[in-house]
């Protein structure tokens, strides 16, 4: 396509149209808000060191509320509920004690309303008739999730925790967070990771595969009680019947499937990408943080494997956002034919141009491992954040 | 009030974007010859994805390529927006946005029976563009310790309540309030966030509820929805929400209140810019309407029938984020129903798990292509289906049936059906970027299986939702820009209704071509014909359906009807309805092969190597 105003042709020094990569740094530093869903006390202050299981805030989340039909039950106009209730807003309640009564014709008629729940009275209407118990508060806590500093505390509501750590982001996940030891259960990045590799020893570790991971080796890990499994890809519907469900939309980490997934490449058999597996293997043996919980559309949230480790800090974040894809950037193709492979930028033509499909799309020229040149949509390639 | 930089008679470029789910697209328009028309695009994927959590850079992205594309600068040096107004060398007069990013609007609503305020109040929060997340009522079939566990468990930017005539039915809807007080739903959004209700229920309750609710929430009265029973008035509560959304919701999501900045105009949500764009069809032609907009995440449905507008939403049917619930929901013989080729199961499966972890990618080989084109009639055909479920007559009022209604049984509840359509009108990624577009007419002819004389438009790169906005302050410049560079006019189907065996006549046609020619066709069951007529042309169409085939005037009856041309003409269409398909494995690949082969659907080559 040529330029409509003044048909001149040219090439993008860069371009900033492309899909965010995911994050496999050696060293880099991770930062963690530990927030409650609702307002509650913070257990920590800044400067302690913490571990992961350390509580970080506490609070207590108002119990569920019943809602109690005493008009009705006892056979009374609504506007009259007041007369007959025995308890008053704000009152605590036990179970089974008496909320209201009714009697007429010299106490030959007697109902009562008793409360089905322990808890607090928290309103009366005379215009539906009806009563809410709010049942006993419910306490929630969150834990530090990480070792390492707090950095700073959000008064009421959590405290951000900082460690320098290894950050590996996987594309998707199931199950929620979890930590354990880093163990390679396979040989190489293309290897299936099969039940027999799987040893009862590995209870409570991260185990890391190669290509895809087996249902029987799930199954297995979960028997013996792995906290995490990561793989470079799976099987759709392996994945399918490890979880008992297709997954419609990716919001996930709440699954109860007692282990976490972690897929770092795609679905399908796909190898581990021979960077984080070597990553992995420099890291065997140290302790590490994972979450499957991942959420693709609004405000989205990838999986992730944290390894705390005291190695010199990486250049800072604010650095690499600053730059897009210019001639040079290492990036991966996420599509057929090429999906999977590693490949440089070599250019940025601006004109549109046709695919097999006949689309026409802006693309890029990039040169694979093998040192071909081929061209991708632009789309098509996420940047390798090193 | 709206002030704008720059009067209207005076400007020469306006720039529109929309935010969407998946890519952020950015339309230039621009004045000459005194006629508005759209010069370039530039597309850019969304970015909420962590680090760049903040939807302007993604917009900056998508104005930077048509800067590049058209070297005409509009961005600011110093990043802080979009140089308004055009000072004769850079910039743009106008800058307006429509945005479903991150996750749009989302809703839930409650009214007292589920047939009547709570379904109306759906389609009120429909028409404002919501995703409506769940609809609570006092008949839904659950026990209030269940809705209260379902609302608690909900995050929704709003909710809508209504219930209740003027004067009428009041400690039912008292009940509901108070149930949904005592749940204490959280919004989205964060702690801070006042969620806001909008109460559009009976107003002899308006000082009890305010005494209820006004306290926790935001709370917003509007006049009753459904004031008698005999009338909706979704428009207050529409208005209501839609003014709620700007205020508490826009301005929380990430990088929102920098983008309201950059624009003069209200940012608009994307289904309520595209349904602002199917009305005008529906206006200006004076016909019945169904439009979708096949988006990433949703499938927007909307329906124009004798001047009623109604919009749904299928909130997890999309070609990207949603593409797995669309496998979901169809199931994969569906979708692998329409394929040509063998391909295996676990294959298909695992392509369309990799398209929605990594949504923005676009196909780049004609495998993977045809693929989503399956997807996308499976998520259209469900889409409708919802859609027909919100298309309902009022329930309520009472109906008089006549003899032969009552022999029919039960009362239709959708009022939308093929054979009245007149007109079906495809926006979204995915139609308006197929490579030919033959593809997007058999894709929503196959899916919605129009019936009787349909038109078919497509929007050519994607702008509706844009021109619907720019429609609410300049509606001259966005009719016209829609007329001659939005509106593909495709061309028109003639498909009679009924079914039979494959051989069997369907029907035989005669046309009048625009230069005299007549041309005869016989069409037997499972055929399917394009025939050339240009857009802008007219032919005279005499059907004669055979005798277990309608075309609108009953089974068997002749019909004439003068018939629009388009880009790809006239398509007879004379598999059946519902669309017949072979069961049989080589025969259904056979079929599709010969409907695919006589349309020149794909790049023949490339096609039969796949086959």
């Amino acid at each position: 396509m040529s330029n409509p105003i003044t048909d001149e042709k040219k090439t993008s020094e860069e371009t900033y149209a492309y899909t965010p990569g995911l994050k496999v740094k050696r060293s880099t530093k991770v930062r963690k808000l530990r927030r409650l869903p609702i307002l509650g006390d913070v257990r920590v202050k800044v400067g302690d060191n913490v571990d992961y299981d350390t509580c970080a805030a506490i609070t207590k989340i108002s119990g569920d509320p019943h809602i109690v039909k005493v008009a009705l039950l006892l056979g009374v106009d609504v506007e009259d509920l007041t007369r007959y209730m025995k308890k008053k807003e704000g009152d605590i309640i036990m179970k089974g004690e008496s909320l209201a009564s009714y009697s007429a014709f010299f106490g030959l008629i007697k109902k009562r309303v008793d409360s089905p729940i322990n808890g607090i009275l928290e309103s009366v209407s005379n215009l539906t008739g009806q009563i809410i118990i709010r049942g006993d508060p419910i306490p929630v806590e969150v834990d530090c999730y990480i070792s390492g500093k707090v950095v700073e505390v959000v008064p009421k509501e959590g405290a951000i925790i900082e460690t320098n750590a290894a950050f590996i982001q996987g594309i998707f996940g199931v199950g929620g967070e979890t930590q354990g030891t880093i163990r390679l259960a396979v040989k190489t990045s293309d290897e299936e990771l099969t039940a027999d590799m799987i040893m009862p020893e590995d209870k409570g570790k991260i185990l890391i595969g190669g290509s895809s991971v087996t249902l029987d080796a799930l199954r297995k890990g979960v028997k013996i009680g792995v906290s995490c499994i990561v793989s470079g890809g799976i099987r759709h519907d392996i994945l399918k019947n490890f979880i008992g469900r297709e997954i419609g939309v990716a919001i996930t980490g709440q699954e109860e499937i007692g282990i976490t997934l972690i897929i770092t490449e795609g679905f399908g058999k796909m190898r581990i990408s021979q960077r984080t597996f070597l990553l992995f293997r420099d890291f065997e043996g140290y302790e590490a943080s994972a979450n499957g919980a991942t959420q693709i559309r609004a405000g989205v949230l990838r999986p992730e494997i944290i390894i705390p480790n005291k190695e010199t800090l990486a250049p800072s974040l604010e650095t690499e956002l600053a730059s897009g894809i210019t001639p040079g950037t290492p990036v991966r193709i996420i599509s057929q034919p090429y999906f999977g492979a590693i490949a440089q930028v070599v250019g940025l033509p601006i004109e549109l141009q046709k695919m097999q499909t006949e689309s026409f799309v802006r693309v890029m020229d990039v040169k694979l491992e093998n040192d071909s040149v081929v061209t991708v949509p632009r789309a098509n390639v996420e940047i390798i954040e090193e | 009030m709206l002030h704008l930089k720059k009067p209207i008679d005076e400007m020469r470029f306006i720039l529109a974007t929309d935010v969407g789910s998946t890519t952020t697209k950015a339309r230039l328009f621009h004045k000459k010859n005194g006629e508005w028309r759209f010069l370039v695009a530039g597309e850019s994927p969304t970015t909420v994805e962590e680090p760049y959590e903040d939807v302007t850079l993604g917009v900056i992205n998508a104005v930077r390529e048509v800067e590049e594309l058209t070297n005409h600068n509009m961005l600011s040096q110093d990043g802080t927006g979009i140089v308004i107004p055009y000072d004769g060398t850079k910039g743009v007069d106008l800058y307006c946005t429509t945005s479903s990013a991150g996750g749009g609007l989302q809703m839930m609503v409650a009214g007292l029976m589920k047939s009547m305020t709570a379904e109306s109040a759906n389609r009120a929060a429909l028409g404002a563009g919501a995703i409506v997340m769940d609809i609570i009522s006092r008949d839904d079939g659950r026990q209030n310790f269940q809705k209260i566990r379902r609302i608690r468990s909900l995050r929704p930017d709003m909710i809508l309540l209504a219930g209740g005539t003027d004067g009428g039915a009041s400690s039912g809807v008292m009940e509901l309030a108070e149930l949904i007080k005592a749940a204490e739903p959280k919004p989205r959004l964060g702690v801070s966030y006042k969620l806001p209700i909008v109460y559009a229920g009976n107003v002899d309750l308006r000082n009890h509820i305010g005494k209820l609710m006004g306290e926790d929430f935001a709370l917003e009265l509007v006049d009753n929805i459904r004031a008698t029973l005999d009338i909706e008035n979704t428009e207050p509560a529409r208005r209501a929400v839609h003014e709620l959304f700007m205020e508490h919701v826009m301005s929380h999501a990430p990088g929102y209140n920098k983008l309201m900045n950059w624009t003069e105009v209200d940012i608009m949500p994307t289904p309520a810019g595209e349904g602002i764009a199917m009305q005008l069809i529906a206006e200006t032609f004076n016909e019945n309407v169904l439009g979708v907009g096949l988006g990433g995440a949703t499938t927007n449905v909307y329906s124009i029938v004798n001047g009623r507008f109604v919009r749904s939403v299928s909130a997890n049917l999309g070609m990207s984020y949603s593409i797995t619930n669309v496998l979901k929901e169809a199931g994969i013989d569906n979708i692998m129903r329409w394929l040509p080729f063998k391909l295996n199961v676990e294959e298909v499966s695992s392509r369309l798990m990799n398209k929605m972890i990594r949504p923005t990618i676009i196909p780049q080989i004609l495998e993977d292509l045809i693929v989503e084109h399956s997807v996308a009639r499976e998520a259209l055909r469900l889409g409708l289906q919802h859609h027909r479920t919100i298309a309902t007559r009022l329930k309520g009022v009472h109906v008089t049936r006549t003899i032969s209604e009552m022999f029919d049984q039960a009362l239709e509840e959708t009022y939308v059906k093929m054979m009245v359509i007149d007109i079906i009108a495809g926006t979204g990624g995915l139609l308006s970027h197929a490579p030919r577009r033959i593809q997007g007419m058999l894709i929503l002819t196959d899916a919605w299986q129009p019936e009787g004389f349909t038109r078919i438009f497509q929007d050519s790169v994607f702008m509706m939702p844009h021109l619907g906005v720019l429609s609410t302050v300049f509606r001259d410049a966005a009719w016209n820009i829609f007329d001659k560079d939005c509106l593909v006019r495709i061309g028109t189907v003639i498909a009679p209704s009924g079914t039979g065996k494959v051989g069997e006549s369907v029907m035989n046609i005669e046309l009048e071509m625009p230069d005299g020619e007549k041309i005869k066709e016989e069409l037997k069951f499972g055929e399917i014909k394009r025939i050339e007529l240009a857009e802008g042309n007219e032919a005279k169409a005499i059907v004669n359906p055979a005798r277990h085939f309608d075309m609108g005037e009953g089974e068997g009856k002749r019909v004439e009807k003068i018939i629009s041309g388009g880009v790809n003409g006239i398509l007879i269409d004379a598999r059946g309805r519902p669309i017949y398909i072979p069961e049989d494995e080589n025969s259904r690949r056979e079929m599709m092969k010969k409907w695919y082969i006589t349309l020149n659907m794909y790049p023949m080559d490339e096609m039969e190597e796949l086959i």
